[in-house]
């Protein structure tokens, strides 16, 4: 297990390397200039002058390589650059985006998980019985609503019927916490109902399976009780996908909420991500997919590791 | 022989006042009962973009207007309610020469920069000098509009003359420009880049906060110089950056305004909504959509085909239906409709491209394409993807032509690749656009010298004509004789065709009606100050 672990720790390596080189030079292919989206993107009448002296000053004149070089050396050491829109560095902007974007993706994945593991597990017990039936309907209307349509609906719902609307700006949890929850609770909810469906017909799927099992048979006709053979035997196997879907959905989560963020008007991490898309900001879009794709790969890791808690017939070490 | 401040505006922008009944304002604040000002209270508005940094010498963007301008002040600004008048901000008096070569303000005493330093000539001449000539790492993106400027001179702490090389009719609206802010000369000394991330101003109001993506705080500043001002205790500018989550954000009272400007469905929407709370202003705007053919790439370099083209649009109802859906309205050339020195509508439908018999101005393009041998034109027009106005004025324009026989791809790219495409010179046709915060000739025809003279001329035509005309109107100190060389240029641009205003925009700002003495005008970048902005709660 140890020896896994370590293995599989040490391959994030050059799989973050290589997602550095990728996202560095096929930004560099992208037309358009960050400098002339922040001193022409308004209508500036800026001369050609003033232009290439901000290129110059921002390091773009330089060669790609020498370029590349500093970047990767400045993120060995923990630096990721300056953001070439608002020249502070990337950490800090990520920073304070990240607090939001993660704790929505927490309450998200709470919200989801704490629905989705009852309503899937009965409606496999009570297959084709209206539980059943319940549960399909309520989590095809999950998968089919977008989640930023629901976001709409709730806001334009809050505004018709109380005439109120969650706090526009982020207080952070640890200063007011009901500030912060009747902020996020919103969004969280909107984005936690598809999630809450993808993982509930997930669990109802493979649970059905998994009583068809030979080994709950056997439990069952040893006179295991049913509650245990469900909690103990059936679920346990059954969450394994579903696992692997709650791992994926909450790191999508912390950079995907593009339009619900919007909806929201939070500023979180998939905001940032639009606009420094749409200004050209390389060293922002940089740190962003850097941030993103070690979250993947750490997620993903505690995925494999989790596996090993629930089913025993996994041995890592052999 | 020195002039009033008032002669000397009369010679120049004083000029404009004389022609204020043509301002298309239709305000629909009613003054008649104004109630007794109240004082204290937050104002949180709502801020349509953050601002990449917090200095406006080295901006374009009203974000960072709508952001900065409360901190600080400017030598001279426009008097809103008489625009475009202008009056001293931290000037008490001011003096041009009757040849327009040197310009004397005398300062008001006892200005205080918000760490408490009081404000000197030498603060005015080190922004200034920064402003014309930036040192390594400042970037001063109006440093042209100074070029006129041969020396500062500083005779004691409250008075600064500037000397001119050559005279130059636009000067007071420099000076009144919102974007020239005066920073402190021992900030600059220290750090000459320091005003892009530092707040140093004498504005109504000090600097509290900026959360990143969040908002903009400040508070009121007890030592601002102007006696009871200003009314607010603090105020809080929210980036609403989605027009959804700003509208919801009004309609509940999270925010009390929006000052840039929001499109008819969107008020129609909120009045619906709201009711008699809330306020709407309108007026005609500063800004306005260009549509430039590029001259190196054929068949535009062909004058016939350029003004077929023109001429094939119909201006007059295009504005009666665009002006339901989008922010564009007014038909105008290159100066606003309805400001001074705009050419009068009279005179407009005379020039190609403004006719209001589009039947007939649409055989004669016809028959200019036949003779170009451009009948079966097809071409891609660049245009911006933003919803508005820029998708319905593709639209527009690509119904337009198809009616002379002419296809058009409407192709709309971020700003990011738009402005690499019209950089390189690879386009055809391109939907431009003018943003101005006034109505000086100079600031709106710069749009239109010679490539070689601006880049940023997307016809990419060089023509000395314009040119000559353009430095004889800014040289020119008689408003009639000045307006004589715009109206030589407007017809030379339009009969050329190299590039022609579309329709210019219509400005509406939604406020809640609690929201006192803000003043509407022509421009999202003025009346950012807030000073004289109070609560009726």
């Amino acid at each position: 297990m140890l020896r896994y672990t370590v293995n599989r720790v040490l391959l994030m390596i050059p799989t973050l390397i290589g997602v550095a080189v990728l996202v560095f030079f096929l930004l560099r292919v992208v037309p358009g200039d960050i400098v002339e989206v922040k001193l022409r993107g308004d209508g500036g009448n800026v001369s050609q002058e003033v232009i290439e002296q901000e290129r110059k000053r921002l390091g773009l004149d330089r060669p790609l390589v020498t370029q590349f070089g500093e970047w990767m050396f400045g993120m060995a050491k923990g630096d990721f650059g300056i953001s070439m829109w608002t020249e502070r560095p990337v950490i800090e902007e990520i920073k304070l985006r990240l607090e939001l974007s993660l704790q929505v993706a927490l309450m998200a994945t709470i919200f989801a998980v704490l629905l989705a593991v009852p309503m899937g597990t009965f409606a496999a017990l009570f297959r084709d019985t209206w539980i059943d039936y319940t549960v399909r309907i309520l989590t095809i209307g999950g998968l089919s609503i977008p989640s930023f349509w629901f976001g709409m609906l709730i806001m334009l719902s809050l505004l018709a019927f109380f005439n109120w609307l969650p706090p526009i700006t982020f207080t952070p949890i640890y200063v007011d916490p009901w500030a912060n929850l009747t902020q996020l609770v919103w969004p969280a909810m909107a984005v936690g109902y598809r999630y809450c469906a993808v993982v509930a017909r997930m669990i109802r799927s493979s649970l059905l399976e998994v009583l068809n099992e030979d080994y709950i048979r056997t439990a069952r006709a040893k006179g295991v009780y049913e509650k245990l053979v469900v909690s103990r035997h059936a679920l346990r196997n059954a969450l394994l996908p579903a696992i692997t879907v709650i791992g994926l959905e909450f790191t999508f989560l912390i950079g995907g909420l593009v339009v619900t963020e919007q909806v929201f008007n939070l500023n979180g991490i998939g905001q940032l991500f639009v606009q420094s898309v749409s200004r050209n900001d390389f060293m922002l879009i940089q740190g962003m997919v850097m941030l993103i794709a070690a979250f993947y790969v750490f997620v993903n890791l505690i995925i494999d590791l989790l596996y090993a808690v629930f089913d025993p017939r996994i041995r890592y070490d052999t | 022989m020195k002039i009033s401040r008032r002669t000397a505006l009369q010679g120049t922008a004083g000029a404009f006042a004389l022609g204020l009944g043509g301002l298309n304002f239709d305000f629909t604040r009613a003054y008649a009962q104004a109630p007794k000002v109240k004082r204290g209270g937050t104002l949180n508005f709502a801020i349509s973009a953050e601002a990449p940094h917090y200095d406006p010498h080295g901006s374009d963007t009203y974000a960072t207007l709508h952001f900065s301008s409360p901190f600080y002040s400017t030598l001279l600004r426009y008097n809103l309610a008489k625009f475009p008048q202008i009056e001293g901000d931290l000037a008490a008096s001011w003096q041009a020469s009757p040849d327009q070569m040197a310009y004397t303000f005398k300062l008001r005493p006892n200005v205080k920069f918000q760490d408490g330093t009081t404000l000197t000539s030498a603060d005015v001449k080190a922004t200034y000098e920064r402003l014309r000539n930036p040192p390594q790492g400042v970037v001063s993106t109006r440093k042209a509009t100074f070029g006129d400027i041969d020396t500062i001179e500083t005779p004691d702490a409250n008075t600064i003359v500037f000397k001119m090389k050559a005279a130059n009719s636009s000067m007071l609206d420099h000076f009144a420009s919102p974007w020239n802010v005066v920073y402190a000369a021992k900030d600059l000394a220290e750090n000459p880049a320091a005003p892009r991330t530092k707040i140093n101003g004498t504005g109504p109001f000090t600097f509290v906060e900026h959360v990143k993506g969040s908002h903009v705080a400040g508070k009121k500043n007890e030592n601002y110089f102007k006696q009871g001002l200003p009314y607010l205790d603090s105020y809080r500018g929210i980036f609403t950056l989605q027009a959804a989550a700003m509208l919801n954000a009004l309609q509940g009272g999270q925010v009390l305004a929006e000052f840039r400007g929001v499109s008819p469905a969107e008020r129609d929407r909120m009045v619906a909504a709201m009711g008699d709370k809330l306020r709407v202003e309108e007026s005609s705007w500063t800004l306005n959509l260009i549509v430039a053919f590029n001259v190196e790439k054929k068949p535009f370099d062909d004058v016939r085909v350029r003004k077929a083209l023109l001429m094939a649009i119909d201006r007059w109802g295009g504005s009666k239906g665009l002006s339901r859906i989008s922010t564009l309205r007014s038909v105008g050339g290159a100066i606003r409709p309805g400001s001074p020195l705009a050419t009068p509508e009279s005179e407009l439908v005379k020039l190609p491209g403004f006719s209001k018999d589009i039947k007939k101005s649409r055989e004669e393009a016809k028959k200019l394409l036949k003779e170009a041998g451009q009948e079966n034109l097809k071409f891609v027009l660049w245009n911006r993807n933003l919803a508005m106005p820029y998708t319905p004025a593709g639209i527009f324009l690509v119904d337009q032509w198809r009616q002379i026989g002419v296809t058009v791809e409407n192709k709309q790219s971020d700003t990011a690749p738009y402005l690499a495409a019209l950089r390189s010179g690879n386009y055809e046709v391109a939907v431009d656009f003018s943003n101005l915060f006034n109505d000086d000739p100079t600031l709106a025809l710069t749009k239109f010298l010679s490539h070689s003279k601006n880049p940023l001329n997307l016809s990419r035509a060089n023509d000395a004509e314009i040119d000559k005309l353009y430095e004889l109107q800014l040289r020119e100190s008689n408003v009639e004789k000045r307006k004589a060389h715009i109206r030589a240029l407007e017809k030379r641009l339009f009969e050329q065709a190299y590039q022609q205003p579309l329709l210019w925009w219509h400005r509406i700002v939604l406020t809640h009606k609690t929201v006192m003495g803000w003043q509407m005008s022509p421009s999202h970048n003025l009346g950012a100050q807030l000073e004289g902005v109070w609560l009726n709660t």
